[in-house]
């Protein structure tokens, strides 16, 4: 994975590893912007497949997530008079939705249900079919059994519980913030052009900014944000130029209160730190 | 922890794995038949010499959710490197149970904790805020027992109040009509406008009904020694709430907070008190309304408080932190959008104003400010809660 920019923990390389072995579906949590979402992408582009993604929401149903028919289609056809109700309810007029679609690959893709937890309770236990036995079961077509088996990753930020059942199908995984190196050798793949030292400086920032009492805690991916910000600004330095810290700041501090809770001169003294 | 003795006499790794999952589930982990088999295969794809490799492995098919993830290094070393001789006492020590970030801010934890006479078993009834009974075994060393505190005829009164009460909040439904699946009435706007598309027949019927925005509530019940001789009357208050709303959350503070929704729901009446008394460790002594807020507002608001949510506060307002914090943090919850109701029993004294510091900090902050000491003036509360 390492060569596809992706740093990984050694949890998180493992569980995945199973989860591929075993055939099982991974579950991962952890707090906004670790790179859950990441993983899948990544995982895709590592095994060349198609990512199919369902990003969940509140009020998702199964006509959105699984499968529709396409009435428009079934009425013309009716109307045309060229249709009996078996033709109809046929392949021809069937919509795919993400989760049907990811089990009628040839080649297995990684799908990828993104905050399973935004998702009802009703669905959630929709979802246990499938996952258990990947196959889906259509009243007026009968059961679709899956070609291949989809490389399963859920995500979840921890908005709801999830159910055991869930959790119990699945390999689990916790991701939490990256130590100092892990994210030192994060910046380094995805920006390969900064410098050492100002790739020490931004993570060691980020780092005590995450020990502030903020309201919403810089992830991974603000990070790479304030990096890029960084070197768009064209800085070599974090403690040179206070203004062009305030102005970067804003990939890192994304709430009002957080802004007001973080001066220039606090940001500073951080920064100062950190070097 | 239970700490389960390593089999000595196991014959071969599958067997050792299932009590290695015996063990695991003694400590309160949710694995069934099927994680077992599920382990054993994991560990045929790692090199299960390696310990660290193994550790890995069983440790992301065993885990389910972020606190067994947090405490499951110390659970593995127990089982699989000790051998069984020490007792793995480092239960307190996983810091990152949920429960225990609020547990954590205060150094003075209470009046029983100095008390107890085995910090050993202890620990865990103390970190979970579920409040598993793994502490019974204690003695019931100078702990208030809650079993005096709660009587079952004030209690039946109070919790009968409390329900009304529940439904006067939670009872809002939106006044107009949303296109829905199923409903009342027909959608006659989206039906003629669907039927176009069909040459003028009705195929499709759309429905509209009124959405139920049903209110949350939560409560947050000051049991410090001042409060004390309320409490009784309060708890059975906040156990009526509860039973009348399956979403209703509570919470218990004095030093430190504690959330006692699952412990007040159980079915069971007498293990429910039972659960409360090893709950409410320091239970009468001081209070930190203050940090107790802070500490609300840093992990529960954060999932259970909306727009939609009332949050009722049952306290005196005597407070040892420094008034700017309660005030500061009220604010912070206030942003999240939700109605605050300050009930105080001394409000009904006559002759009372809110002059301690932390009451008239509070006091802006407030959508409702009234009294609690009776039960008439709790359900004289009604009219006013229903209008919130």
């Amino acid at each position: 994975m390492a060569a596809t920019g992706y740093v990984a923990a050694d949890d998180l390389a493992m569980a995945l590893h199973l989860s591929l072995m075993l055939g099982r579906p991974l579950l991962l949590e952890g707090a906004a912007g670790v790179g859950k979402t990441q993983v899948a992408r990544t995982l895709a582009g590592l095994k060349d497949t198609r990512l199919i993604r369902l990003q969940c929401y509140e009020g998702l149903d199964a006509s959105h997530a699984i499968y529709e028919w396409n009435y428009q289609k079934q009425l013309l056809a009716i109307r045309a008079s060229e249709g009996s109700e078996d033709r109809v309810f046929s392949e021809a007029y069937l919509l795919e939705r993400p989760l049907l679609a990811a089990i009628r690959q040839p080649v297995a893709p990684v799908l990828l249900i993104d905050e399973i937890d935004r998702a009802d309770e009703e669905f959630e236990a929709y979802l246990l079919e499938i996952l258990s036995d990947y196959q889906i079961s259509i009243p007026e077509l009968g059961t679709i059994t899956a070609v291949t088996r989809p490389m399963v990753i859920l995500t979840s930020n921890g908005t709801r519980d999830l159910s055991d059942a869930l959790r119990r199908r699945c390999i689990y995984t916790y991701v939490d913030y990256p130590d100092r190196a892990t994210e030192m050798a994060i910046l380094r793949a995805h920006h390969p052009g900064l410098e050492a030292v100002l790739i020490g400086q931004i993570v060691g920032f980020v780092q005590s900014l995450r020990k502030e009492d903020l309201e919403k805690v810089p992830g991974v991916a603000e990070t790479l944000d304030f990096a890029a910000a960084l070197a768009g600004l064209g800085i070599n330095d974090l403690t040179a130029d206070p203004v062009a810290l305030r102005a970067a700041l804003v990939t890192l501090l994304k709430t009002q209160a957080d802004r007001a809770a973080v001066p220039v001169e606090v940001a500073q003294r951080i920064a100062g730190k950190a070097a | 922890m239970n700490v389960t003795r390593f089999p000595a006499r196991a014959a071969g790794p599958a067997e050792r794995v299932a009590g290695f999952l015996a063990h695991l589930r003694g400590n309160g982990m949710a694995l069934g038949v099927q994680d077992c088999g599920l382990a054993v295969a994991a560990l045929t794809h790692v090199r299960a010499q390696d310990i660290g490799e193994a550790r890995l492995a069983l440790k992301a098919v065993c885990s389910s959710c972020a606190e067994d993830f947090a405490r499951f290094d110390d659970l593995f070393a127990a089982y699989w490197t000790n051998a069984g001789r020490e007792r793995a006492g480092k239960a307190a020590g996983n810091d990152r149970q949920r429960s225990s970030q609020v547990s954590e801010q205060d150094g003075m934890a209470g009046a029983g904790r100095a008390e107890r006479p085995d910090t050993d078993g202890l620990g865990e009834a103390e970190q979970d805020g579920i409040g598993r009974l793994v502490g019974s075994r204690v003695r019931n060393l100078m702990r208030v027992d809650l079993r005096e505190v709660v009587a079952p005829a004030d209690m039946a009164e109070a919790e009968a109040v409390a329900a009304r009460l529940a439904r006067a909040i939670r009872d809002r439904r939106s006044r107009r009509r949303i296109a829905a699946r199923r409903g009342a009435r027909l959608d006659v706007r989206r039906v003629v406008r669907g039927s176009l598309a069909t040459g003028g027949e009705p195929l499709r019927l759309y429905a509209k009904r009124r959405p139920e925005r049903p209110t949350r509530l939560v409560c947050l019940l000051d049991v410090s020694g001042s409060m004390a001789v309320y409490a009784r009357v309060f708890l059975a208050f906040l156990k009526g709430l509860m039973t009348a709303d399956a979403q209703t959350d509570a919470y218990l503070f004095h030093t430190r907070l504690v959330r006692i929704t699952d412990a007040l729901r159980d079915k069971d009446a007498l293990r429910a008190v039972n659960r409360m008394s090893l709950l409410a460790q320091g239970f009468g002594g001081g209070t930190r309304i203050g940090g107790n807020l802070a500490a609300f507002n840093k992990s529960y608001a954060k999932r259970l408080v909306s727009g939609r949510s009332v949050v009722l506060i049952l306290s005196d307002g005597f407070d040892t932190d420094p008034p700017a914090i309660i005030g500061a943090e009220l604010a912070r919850l206030k942003k999240r959008g939700c109605r605050i109701v300050w009930l105080n029993p001394l409000k009904g004294w006559q002759g009372y104003q809110p002059v301690a510091g932390a009451m008239a900090a509070a006091l802006p902050h407030l959508d409702l400010f009234a009294a609690a000491n009776t039960l008439e003036s709790l359900a004289a509360l009604e009219p006013e809660l229903a209008r919130l």
